[in-house]
């Protein structure tokens, strides 16, 4: 099972590359603020199995502030860019 | 039992989640980039980490990946929503069959 979660990381850091692309690539800002957005979700899974994996359940309070950050920074760069500022 | 029903959720799991990156890469326009991201996205994270749920078993850290689950579920999908509201007012049109890739 944990050769499966091995397996798993691996996948999703090569898929992370996959939006990596997007990102440079992305004609204008929105697609990349979905790539990244995009990258942050699949890291949220990478931290949990890193926390599995090395039997540390510390990783997983990491990963529900890294979801939570994700959330929040993606918000407040969609209120900055529709009304010209965050206040 | 479990284990296995807990590896068939992770491997499903994570073949959304390259089909969500794919699309992110393959479609031509914005929106259509979204459709692939949004949904596959929230759904194979939800499917994998129900699958390390079920590997846990019952202790704090299924509780933790439970809580994460549901706050995913819930903010994932607002956060696209909001960026989406912002390009459209900013004036992307969707793509039509025949434009070129955007």
């Amino acid at each position: 099972m944990i050769d499966i979660f091995h397996a798993s990381v691996i996948i999703l850091i090569l898929t992370v590359f996959l939006c990596l692309y997007r990102v440079l690539a992305g004609p204008g800002w929105e697609n990349r603020l979905i790539a990244v957005n995009t990258i942050g979700t699949k890291t949220i899974v990478v931290l949990v199995l890193i926390g599995l994996i090395y039997e540390r359940p510390l990783f997983l309070d990491i990963s529900i502030v890294y979801a939570m950050i994700n959330f929040i920074s993606t918000l407040a760069i969609a209120k900055y860019l529709k009304r010209g500022c965050v206040c | 039992m479990l284990n296995t029903l807990a590896l068939i959720f992770i491997v499903v799991g994570l073949f959304f989640m390259i089909v969500g990156a794919i699309g992110l890469i393959r479609f031509p326009d914005l929106y259509t980039r979204v459709h692939a991201t949004g949904k596959c996205d929230t759904l194979g994270e939800g499917m994998m980490l129900f699958g390390f749920i079920l590997y846990e078993g019952m202790n704090l850290v299924s509780v933790k990946i439970l809580l994460l689950v549901i706050f995913i579920f819930v903010t994932s999908p607002t956060a696209v929503h909001a960026i989406l509201n912002v390009a459209y007012t900013h004036g992307v049109e969707p793509w039509k069959k025949g434009d070129e890739r955007r």
